[in-house]
C-alpha cells in the first residue's frame, strides 16, 4: 500500500487523533462491561434493547435461511433416492408393527371415554400454539438457542415451552415484537422439572452444554434403567405437563443423563405453546403488569 | 452533478467494510443441519475486524467494531456485550501494531491472526465462563478458534478482493 506524505495539519494532529480513537476505544470496552452486568441482572432496557436488535435482523435472517433450507431439502431428497428400496422395506416392518398398536389404540380410547364419562372428568385446557421457524441458530461453544421468527405479536412469551413435533425443544428466554429467543434444553442455564417413566420419580433436567443434560435432585436409590421415557412434570406451573424429553442412558460418571428425542441439528420449525395456568389466578395476576410494560 | 455522484459512490463504497461484517455475522447463524456444525462455525466477525484493522482501519471505527460485536451477541444468544468486548480488544492491539503490519507477507499476518485468534477465544471463554458462575468446557471453544484460522485465509481472499473496489484512504 503507498503511502501519500502527510501535510502538516494531518501530521499535528495525528497523535490526537490517535488519543482520541484510544478513549472511544476504552469507552467502548467499559461500555460492553457495563452491558454485560446489565444483561446479567435482568434489566429491562437491555432485553428491550436486544428483542429490538433481533426484530430488525430477523427479516433478512429469514430471507438467508429460505435458500439455504430449499438446499437442504435438495439435497435430502438426492440421499433418500439412493434409500429408497431399504427406507421402503423398513415402512413396510414398521406399518405392520403400528397396526397391532392401531387397534390397541382404538380399544383403549374407547374404554378411556368411559372412564371419563363415569367419573366426569375434567381434561386439561387444550394448549394453543403458534408454529415458527428457527431463522438464526446459536449454538456456539458457550450458548445453546435459537432464534425463531414468532414474537409478542404472534402470542409468543417469555418461559413458554418450546417443542418440535409435540417434544420438547426449550423455552422462550427473550421475546421480542417479531422474534424470539428459544434456549435449548441443552443450554448451561437450562433447568427443566420432569418426570422419569412409569415410576413418576421426579427430578430436574440440568442442562451442561454436551448434548445429553444430566438428571439433578433425584431421590435417595432412584429407581432408574436406561431407556426410561422422559416426559415435563408441569411442576412450577411454568411448562406444560407430559411433554415428552428424551430417554435415559446410563451415564459413565454414575450420572444418569437424558438423551433428547429432538434432534437440535436438524430444527427448522417449533410451537411455541402459550400454555395457561389453570387455577391459578394470583400468578395470573402477578405475571400481567410485567407482561404489560414489556409490550 | 458529476461530484455529488463521486462523492455518493465514495460513500456508498466506504460502508463496504462495515456492510460486509454484517453480512459474516448473519452467515454464522445461518441452520445448517450438519451435526455438531453450530459448536465449531468460525467467527468470521473476528475474521473481517482483523482484516479490516490491519488494511483500512480508518473504514471500520471503534463504535462499528462495537456494534457488529452487539449485533453479534444478539444473533449468536451470547453474553450480550462479551462478543463487543473481544472484538475491540482484539481490533485495538491490531491498530495499536499497524506500524509492524506495514508490507508484511500474508503468513505473517496470518500468524498473527492466529494470536490474536486463540486471544479473542481465551477471553470469550473467560467472558461466559465468568458471568454464568460455571467453567464451561473450552474444548468446543478451542475447535471454534482452530477453524476460525483455517478459514481466514479463504476470506482474505474474498475481503482483499472487496478491497480494490474501496476508495483510496486520505
Amino acid at each position: 500500500m503507498e503511502l501519500r506524505r502527510p501535510g502538516l495539519i494531518a501530521r499535528l494532529s495525528a497523535p490526537l487523533r490517535g488519543m482520541g480513537q484510544r478513549f472511544i476505544l476504552i469507552s467502548l470496552v467499559i461500555a460492553g462491561f457495563g452491558f454485560m452486568l446489565l444483561g446479567k441482572s435482568d434489566v429491562v432496557l437491555v432485553d428491550r434493547l436486544r428483542s429490538s436488535v433481533a426484530d430488525v435482523a430477523a427479516p433478512m435472517l429469514e430471507a438467508a435461511t429460505h435458500p439455504v433450507q430449499a438446499f437442504n431439502r435438495g439435497l435430502t431428497n438426492i440421499r433418500e433416492l439412493f434409500a429408497l428400496r431399504s427406507e421402503n422395506a423398513r415402512l413396510r416392518r414398521e406399518v405392520a408393527r403400528l397396526r397391532a398398536w392401531h387397534a390397541t389404540a382404538q380399544a383403549l380410547a374407547a374404554e378411556n371415554k368411559s372412564f371419563r364419562s363415569m367419573l366426569n372428568y375434567k381434561g386439561p385446557a387444550r394448549d394453543s400454539f403458534v408454529s415458527a421457524r428457527v431463522i438464526a441458530d446459536g449454538r456456539g461453544p458457550f450458548v445453546k438457542s435459537v432464534l425463531v421468527n414468532a414474537g409478542v405479536r404472534d402470542g409468543a412469551a417469555k418461559g413458554q415451552a418450546a417443542t418440535a413435533f409435540g417434544r420438547l425443544v426449550g423455552r422462550v428466554t427473550l421475546a421480542g415484537a417479531r422474534s424470539s429467543r428459544v434456549l435449548l434444553l441443552t443450554d448451561l442455564n437450562s433447568r427443566v422439572p420432569v418426570i422419569i417413566g412409569a415410576t413418576r420419580t421426579r427430578a430436574i433436567l440440568i442442562g451442561d452444554n454436551s448434548p445429553r443434560p444430566r438428571l439433578g435432585f433425584l431421590p435417595e436409590n432412584p429407581d432408574i434403567k436406561a431407556g426410561q421415557r422422559v416426559v415435563t412434570s408441569g411442576h412450577g406451573g411454568v411448562l406444560p405437563a407430559g411433554l415428552p424429553v428424551g430417554r435415559i442412558v446410563a451415564g459413565e460418571d454414575g450420572v444418569y443423563r437424558v438423551q433428547p428425542l429432538v434432534d437440535f441439528d436438524r430444527l427448522e420449525y417449533l410451537q411455541i405453546i402459550r400454555f395457561k395456568t389453570v387455577g391459578a389466578p394470583e400468578a395470573e395476576a402477578a405475571d400481567k403488569p410485567k407482561r404489560g410494560g414489556r409490550t | 452533478m458529476a461530484a455529488m455522484w463521486h462523492r455518493l459512490d465514495v460513500f456508498a463504497r466506504r460502508l463496504i467494510p462495515a456492510g460486509l461484517s454484517f453480512v459474516l455475522v448473519m452467515l454464522t447463524v445461518v441452520p445448517l443441519p450438519f451435526p455438531g456444525f453450530g459448536t465449531i462455525v468460525p467467527m468470521l466477525a473476528l475474521g473481517s475486524v482483523f482484516f479490516w484493522a490491519v488494511h483500512y482501519p480508518s473504514l471500520l471505527p471503534p463504535a462499528v467494531v462495537f456494534t457488529i460485536g452487539l449485533v453479534q451477541d444478539v444473533l449468536t444468544g451470547a453474553l450480550f456485550g462479551s462478543g463487543a468486548v473481544v472484538l475491540l480488544l482484539a481490533y485495538g492491539a491490531v491498530v495499536s501494531q499497524r506500524i509492524f503490519f506495514r508490507n508484511k507477507s500474508f503468513l505473517v499476518i496470518w500468524w498473527s491472526f492466529m494470536i490474536v485468534a486463540f486471544g479473542a477465544g481465551a477471553l470469550a471463554w473467560a467472558l461466559a465462563s465468568l458471568f454464568s458462575v460455571h467453567v464451561i468446557p473450552p474444548v468446543p471453544a478451542l475447535y471454534q478458534v482452530l477453524v476460525t484460522i483455517a478459514v481466514y485465509p479463504l476470506l482474505t481472499v474474498i475481503l482483499h478482493g472487496v478491497h480494490k473496489f474501496l476508495p483510496r484512504e486520505d
